[in-house]
């Protein structure tokens, strides 16, 4: 099965008020090309789904969301994000603001097709009362004690960028943390994944390549190759985040027509003219890694 | 003659007291003063702590802060992803020490935002872990900046992580199972074990008052009779500090980095 396609083809298949999962985790290995290409296109009114970094202020700042479910939305070395921040302050956004393992177990219950799953994180907490939503139950066992039934978080479609795969979908994280994404590809109706190496099948047939692929091909639903396609985020090993660029992203959201300064700048009306601005695939690569 | 040291210095032998008597737990220090407190503990009072690189991996001994030679080799025991800190947290057999936005008198703490919650004046990071580390595992707060803006009158804006609060309390739950330990401030050590959980001075860092402490604090505190001086770094903790933070990036931490001992002369 060929699962290649373009971006486009990505975004073809997206339409407005869809709920849509972003894989990585702030500035670290999150699916830009394809955010990008949202920014271009007419989408709108979507329920936005992530460890959030610039994919979520991004979205934001262009108007494209209605609602946004997260634990945090950062650029670590940028403890705030900055469009996020102007976003959430000019109270237009409709939020889910959820603790970061409710937020996994929410993929796990939409992966695992039940309604909900059963923790303690929430009792106690202003999480509950700004989510009346999150229903308690009480344990049927002899505990009898109250939990919180987590509701499952089931997306429409998922966006992951991964380091390589190939065009049946099989894919590969060499990075250091697969973060949540092989539970979010599982908890997605349809998971597009762009990737930075467009491999041969052959490639993953050792065992040291193998044992990097966290999902089965059957939870890829389409592949695009585009390299550098996480930048200005992280794609370790193969390159870091981009701190000067995120820093003037940041400065531009203190800036009189920053957003749109910066789309024009950057964004543009193609990845080609992207990649263009920020020096080429052979810039992005050289990308130092971060020292945590 | 008394070796000299910073307050930052102070605070990070201070707040690394909090994991001595922890065994074998992940040790999580948030910011640079608390990870150099959480490296300092596992060096020396606490051997068998556990740590990451805060990354992806547990490492066997910490790694020094900052920029580090090209040939370093980090002492990896295991991958610990975040998916795999969770399993731990959930598990409750981990130690954080954070540094919140708000703390109340309840010892509730705030990460997420301040103000109106429909449009607030200030967005912050998110509730992030704090919900589930605070019903799962130990937790303590690291607080540069003591005042009545952290040490709030009230509730706090946002109740990210639970404490001593009868009234949020859920069915079949004791408050007992709340385990907040220590707080550690530019000005004093407390904790909660006051009266029914309220906040207690345990140590005055040298050359503050308890009065000082109570005007920057937004709720009565419980001062015991025998509070001592927080005591001063020894000559060894020094030294592992440094080898730590070759770059001494803890002296960015504190503004203009004051001295550890403030004592008028």
């Amino acid at each position: 099965m060929n699962k290649l396609m373009s971006a486009g083809d990505v975004i073809g298949q997206l339409a407005s008020g869809m709920t849509i999962g972003i894989g990585g985790w702030g500035p670290r290995r999150k699916p830009m090309a394809l955010v990008r290409e949202i920014l271009r296109s007419d989408l709108k009114d979507l329920t936005v789904v992530a460890y959030g970094g610039a994919d979520v202020g991004m979205l934001c700042a262009a108007g494209k969301v209605r609602k946004v479910v997260f634990a945090f939305v950062s650029l670590d070395f940028i403890p705030l994000e900055p469009y996020f921040r102007l976003a959430r302050q000019k109270g237009e956004l409709e939020i889910m603001e959820i603790d970061e393992g409710m937020y996994l177990l929410g993929l796990r219950a939409a992966a695992m097709r039940v309604p909900f799953l059963p923790t303690k994180i929430g009792l106690g907490t202003d999480v509950l009362r700004h989510n009346p939503q999150i229903k308690t139950i009480v344990s049927p066992y002899a505990d009898g004690r109250e939990l919180v039934a987590m509701p499952a978080l089931e997306l429409d479609a998922a966006l992951i960028h991964v380091d390589r795969a190939d065009a049946r979908g099989v894919c590969q994280i060499k990075g250091p943390d697969h973060y949540m994404d092989d539970v979010m590809a599982r908890a997605a109706s349809k998971t597009y994944v762009s990737c930075d190496e467009l491999v041969e099948a052959s490639f993953f047939a050792s065992p040291e390549e193998a044992r990097y692929v966290f999902w089965e091909r059957s939870e890829t639903t389409g592949v695009v190759h585009i390299p550098g396609g996480a930048h200005p985020s992280s794609c370790s090993p193969l390159y870091g985040f981009d701190v000067p660029h995120f820093k003037e992203y940041q400065a531009s959201a203190g800036q009189e027509n920053g957003w749109s300064d910066y789309v024009q700048k950057y964004v543009g009306d193609s990845e080609a003219y992207y990649q263009q601005q920020v020096g080429g695939v052979e810039a992005i690569r050289k990308l130092p890694l971060p020292t945590y | 003659m008394a070796q000299e040291y910073t307050l930052a210095e102070l605070m990070i032998c201070a707040a690394s007291e909090a994991w001595r008597n922890d065994g074998e737990v992940l040790a999580t220090g948030i910011g640079t003063l608390p990870r150099l407190a959480a490296s300092l503990s596992m060096l020396s009072t606490n051997p068998d702590l556990m740590m990451t690189d805060s990354e992806a991996f547990l490492l066997s001994a910490p790694n020094p802060i900052g920029p580090r030679a090209a040939d370093f080799k980090p002492a990896y025991e295991t991958w610990m992803g975040f998916s795999r800190i969770f399993d731990n947290v959930w598990g409750g057999k981990r130690h954080a020490m954070v540094g919140p936005t708000q703390i109340d008198r309840f010892g509730q703490a705030n990460i997420s935002c301040i103000g109106d919650y429909a449009k607030p004046k200030a967005m912050m990071l998110g509730v992030r872990g704090f919900p589930g580390n605070s019903i799962s595992h130990a937790n303590s707060f690291f607080v540069p900046g003591h005042n009545t803006r952290v040490f709030k009158d009230g509730e706090c804006d946002v109740v990210a992580s639970i404490g001593y609060n009868p009234a949020r309390l859920a069915k079949g739950y004791s408050l007992d199972e709340v385990d907040i330990r220590l707080v550690i401030t530019d000005l004093c050590v407390m904790d909660f074990g006051g009266p029914e959980h309220q906040i207690r001075l345990r140590s005055l860092h040298p050359g503050i008052t308890v009065e000082q402490v109570q005007q920057n604090t937004g709720f009565p505190v419980f001062v015991p009779e025998d509070v001592i001086t927080t005591p001063a770094p020894t000559a060894e903790q020094l030294e592992i500090i440094r080898r730590m933070d070759p770059h001494n990036l803890r002296a960015r931490e504190l503004k203009d980095n004051p001295p550890g001992d403030r004592t008028a002369r």
